[in-house]
């Protein structure tokens, strides 16, 4: 059976065997990754050493976007087929994605300050960059304080579709408007720009911050599931 | 299979997920104005209700040796290739503002043709490499 490993019995089990691996993996890693992106890795060409923000900021950007997808497709399975084991999985995310919009917002201002000359603008990417935070914000609310499972469910739903929405307008803002934030280097379609002596350290980043979600998330679910077994509480 | 009320729920999220889809491509159309950061030298040319009181921001491209400088006044001409504007700003650029680089100036208009600047932010493009990178491309330009 696939899913063997979701079983009560056996979910400890696949818990504590991915975390020891994970952790055991993450620290050489992320050594490595930091060797490669602070001093292997060259400077930009304008920029100089300030483009090294950018193997921090860009990961910390596109996991904190990808666990807000999570979340939404966790919550619209759990809306529809009154899932129990979902709910644990999206409220082990959250803090995880709301942790790393404030990593992407606060290392992309710092990175504002030297090259465009301030910390903050209202432009499309930043503002809804900023949005998303406190869609994060008010989604851990609406499950941590509404007391009724019923109505917490049907408004962390509402708020992650209304945050789907928002993830495409953050994706596609430098696009459609006119921004300070420049337009994507890495596409799918199309020619990428970032030089490949940075594209390197760049995906060895990204690695090092899924891995570290990863972590994060088994350590929270399995503390999850031990407060629902200790306590046997009836909203989960 | 799915149950009945599984079904009702999906109408109602897809029936829910449109409308939220309509409503905000809509209110982003009618905000449009205040969405934008920046306008482009042929924007304003165009514009026919420009608020010369008004706080705007410029952007586009520093035009390739329009850059003037004396004492602590900087002229140049902000381009988008097909319209110009002149500039002119007291105090201090950013480091990475320079000619051929994007530029977005923030202050008032003074004609069509003229924008008096408090502030200038530097706008940086998308391409990131080592400036060994740089010169091979130059070359294979030249």
């Amino acid at each position: 059976m696939m899913f063997k490993f979701l079983y009560p019995s056996h979910l400890f089990s696949f818990l504590n065997k991915g975390i020891s691996i994970i952790s055991a993996i993450i620290i050489p890693f992320l050594f490595l990754s930091l060797i490669f992106a602070l001093l292997i890795s060259p400077q930009d060409y304008i920029q100089g050493d300030t483009v090294r923000i950018m193997y921090v900021h860009v990961p910390a950007a596109w996991m904190t976007l990808m666990c807000f997808g999570m979340i939404s497709f966790l919550c619209i399975l759990t809306f529809l087929f009154k899932t129990k084991n979902t709910i644990l999985l999206y409220k082990s995310i959250a803090p995880i994605g709301l942790s790393l919009s404030l990593i992407a917002i606060i290392t992309g201002s710092l990175w504002g300050e030297p090259t465009w000359g301030t910390y903050w603008v209202w432009d499309a990417r930043l503002t809804s960059m900023l949005v998303l935070m406190f869609f994060y914000l008010i989604f851990i609310f609406s499950y941590k304080f509404i007391s009724n499972q019923n109505l917490s469910l049907k408004v962390c739903t509402g708020i992650s579709v209304i945050g789907l929405i928002n993830l495409f307008i953050i994706k596609y803002s430098v696009n459609i408007w006119p921004t300070l934030h420049q337009t994507e280097s890495i596409k799918i379609i199309g020619r990428t720009t970032v030089d490949s002596s940075m594209l390197l350290p760049l995906s060895m980043m990204l690695l090092v911050f899924f891995l570290y979600c990863a972590l994060i998330f088994l350590m929270k679910y399995k503390s999850e599931v031990i407060r629902i077994k200790k306590k046997g509480l009836k909203k989960i | 299979m799915l149950v009945r009320a599984a079904k009702k729920r999906i109408k109602i999220l897809v029936a829910t997920l449109s409308l939220l889809i309509l409503i905000a491509i809509f209110s982003l159309v009618v905000l449009r104005d205040n969405i934008l950061y920046f306008l482009s030298p042929t924007e304003i040319k165009n514009s026919e209700n420009l608020n010369y009181s008004k706080k705007i921001r410029v952007g586009g491209m520093v035009k390739t040796g329009s850059v003037s400088i004396n004492n602590n006044e900087i002229n140049f001409i902000i381009t988008d290739l097909s319209n110009e504007i002149f500039v002119t700003f007291k105090g201090t650029v950013p480091n990475l503002f320079s000619e051929g680089k994007g530029v977005v100036a923030e202050g008032k208009l003074k004609d069509k043709k003229f924008f008096i600047a408090k502030r200038i932010l530097a706008k940086h493009d998308e391409n990131y490499m080592p400036p060994s990178a740089e010169k091979i491309l130059n070359k294979d330009v030249k």
